[in-house]
């Protein structure tokens, strides 16, 4: 009976011109060669490629980009910005055009400074919201029973698998002139004529906290959950009154739930889009609104690359403080 | 610590109304008559008129569609990329570049979509012009970005899942000879397999809900149902998108409830495996 010839890679690999060499290699390579090889060489760096070469051509590579149109010169084009790095043939040297203009203009102008605290002020004070509102739910839930405390759980997650943008714009039927809050108010003659409550910072506060909730409410429970509540009972014992209690022992143990909620919250409240667009005042922009426009409308390139960069040094500090309190948190686990 | 119990019940009460009387009011007024969507017109309602003209509307019955479509190749690709992610993070112990993986998978978590959005659209239009791939904008380009910040999700939950798990069983598997894919498809993929459905119906929602990323990236012909739906509210408060948000909501209730069950089941499965292997183990 003929046997099937043999395909496996050692055999293919040791029958080449470089044959006895790898066979040497087998056999006199490093220790456990097969555990080696196995765990250490092709299968893991393939694997360890595919994320990493996804993550770095799609969201690294884009980053790089972004950076160096935002020192190009914007002209009329497709596409509309001048090259950074030009190789002239005659000359036999690369002219590199650096202009730190568009940077110098977002300083200089008005517009773009107010614009950044605006939306800086605005993600602060939602933020700040979000944690008066979301700290009591998280505690309260915390210390429900077991049983009972999934369900709350999954309510608070529930709104989050609803669309963001439908949730957003519920809230223009609540607060319109002529929308239900106002009916309400006007029904139970509380109020005489319509409060404009659409369009206004309010509004934009409101929509912010209704849509991260979710994000204060979960670092903050899975912190609170974990206290050792004999801590409390011993301050009752020594005197301290609730409230005492709470501000030196609960508070403090709960500081790392409260910074990692309000990140979670302020980060995106800064570049924040949707939520201005239909809540917000038409007369004061935030950042995201203003780079889009300098996009689609002025089709600036380089400003709106620029606008991009300076949100992102404006935000480097806090996202860097989440990754840590991420990573902390994902090795707490183990 | 029964002296504040009332003031638990307040923060819940007032939290959940907060939570939940947006979305209570626009299923409501879903079934209103009148063409103002906040009067409510209490002689011909309830009515169904809105559901009618929506499944009506062939722009929005397409967009959702193509929605769909974008929003299960996102899911797809992003459980592969994202469990990949998860496994390298959590299992292959040290290795060079481990902490740029690292933050590279967190930051899409925080990163404003505005500038995923636009440095995603640049790097698409640089590729064009250096090698002629992605030719164009559309539906190829809106899914590579969902799954770029989709898979982050996915990462952080196969991640945190596996650290739920020591390595013990995996390791056995090894010693007595399996090879790490082997490993992989019968040991580690069945533990984590929560994880991936939740990673997946995650990635599903993200992708059906993103709006301003789409916007950056998307081409002529290919909007998306959150795209049409925006430039549709942006006009103004308009009853059928209340019919779409009632269907979409009750679709997601089921959907979690559904899911909350199945992972409550798997979960008691597991804990019985676990305790009948204990008794076996005496």
């Amino acid at each position: 009976m003929a046997r099937p010839p043999d395909n496996s890679l050692p055999h293919r690999l040791s029958t080449g011109r470089f044959g006895p060499l790898i066979l040497l290699f087998m056999r006199y390579g490093p220790p456990r060669w097969s555990r080696y090889i196995r765990s250490q060489w092709t299968g893991s760096r393939l694997v360890i490629a595919v994320p990493y070469l996804w993550l770095l051509l799609f969201f690294l590579v884009p980053f790089l980009i972004v950076f160096k149109i935002s020192f190009s010169e914007v002209q009329v084009a497709m596409p509309p910005y001048a090259p950074l790095f030009d190789w002239v043939e005659d000359a036999r040297r690369l002219i590199v055009t650096f202009n730190l203009n568009n940077y110098l203009f977002l300083l200089t102008d008005d517009l773009y400074v107010s614009t950044f605290l605006y939306s800086v002020k605005v993600a602060a004070i939602s933020t700040l919201i979000c944690l008066l509102v979301g700290y009591p739910m998280a505690y309260a839930i915390a210390r429900s029973s077991p049983a009972i405390r999934n369900v709350w759980l999954m309510l608070v997650i529930l709104p989050f698998w609803t669309s963001f943008l439908l949730r957003v714009y519920a809230w223009v039927g609540l607060l319109k002139n002529d929308g239900v809050i106002n009916n309400l108010l006007l029904g139970l003659g509380l109020i005489d004529e319509p409060m404009s409550l659409l369009y206004t910072d309010f509004a934009v506060y409101v929509g912010i906290v209704y849509s991260y909730l979710p994000f204060m409410i979960l670092p903050l429970y899975s912190n609170l959950e974990k206290h050792d509540l004999t801590l409390l009972e011993a301050a009752a014992d020594l005197g301290a009154r609730p409230v005492r209690a709470f501000l030196s022992i609960t508070l403090p143990l709960s500081m790392p739930g409260i910074i990692a909620g309000s990140l979670l919250v302020f980060i995106p409240a800064v570049g924040e889009y949707v939520i201005p667009s239909l809540l917000g005042r038409s007369d004061q922009l935030m950042i995201g609104r203003v780079l889009s426009d300098e996009f689609f409308s002025n089709r600036d390139w380089p400003v709106a690359s620029a606008v991009a960069i300076a949100m992102l040094l404006l935000l480097v500090i806090p996202i860097m403080l989440f990754q840590r309190y991420q990573k902390r948190e994902l090795e707490a686990r183990k | 610590m029964k002296s504040n119990g009332w003031f638990r019940g307040l923060a819940l009460l007032v939290g959940f109304a907060f939570l939940y009387v947006p979305i209570l009011s626009m299923i409501a007024f879903s079934f209103n008559n009148s063409r103002l969507v906040t009067v409510w017109d209490a002689a011909n309602s309830p009515t169904l008129k809105w559901y009618r003209l929506l499944f009506d509307n062939e722009q929005i019955l397409g967009a959702a569609w193509l929605s769909i479509q974008i929003a299960a190749m996102t899911a797809t690709g992003a459980v592969v990329l994202g469990t990949i992610a998860g496994l390298v993070l959590a299992r292959f112990g040290p290795f060079r570049g481990r902490a740029l993986l690292s933050g590279l998978t967190t930051a899409p978590l925080v990163m404003p979509e505005v500038i995923t959005g636009l440095s995603l659209l640049l790097l698409f239009v640089s590729l064009e012009q250096l090698i002629g791939w992605p030719s164009g904008r559309g539906v190829l380009t809106i899914t590579i970005a969902h799954i770029t910040f989709a898979m982050a999700y996915v990462t952080v939950v196969v991640q945190s899942r596996l650290a739920g798990f020591d390595d013990s069983l995996e390791e056995a598997a090894l010693d007595l000879g399996a090879r790490p894919a082997r490993v992989f498809f019968s040991i580690t993929l069945p533990l984590i397999l929560p994880a991936i459905v939740s990673g997946w119906l995650l990635a599903f929602t993200l992708s059906w809900d993103d709006v301003v990323i789409s916007q950056f990236v998307a081409g002529p012909g290919s909007s998306t149902l959150p795209m049409v739906i925006f430039s549709k509210v942006r006009l103004g408060v308009s009853p059928d998108v209340n019919a779409l948000a009632t269907i979409m909501v009750m679709i997601v209730a089921a959907g979690v409830v559904l899911s909350a069950l199945w992972m409550r089941h798997q979960e008691r499965r597991r804990e019985r495996e676990m305790r009948m292997a204990r008794a076996a183990e005496k």
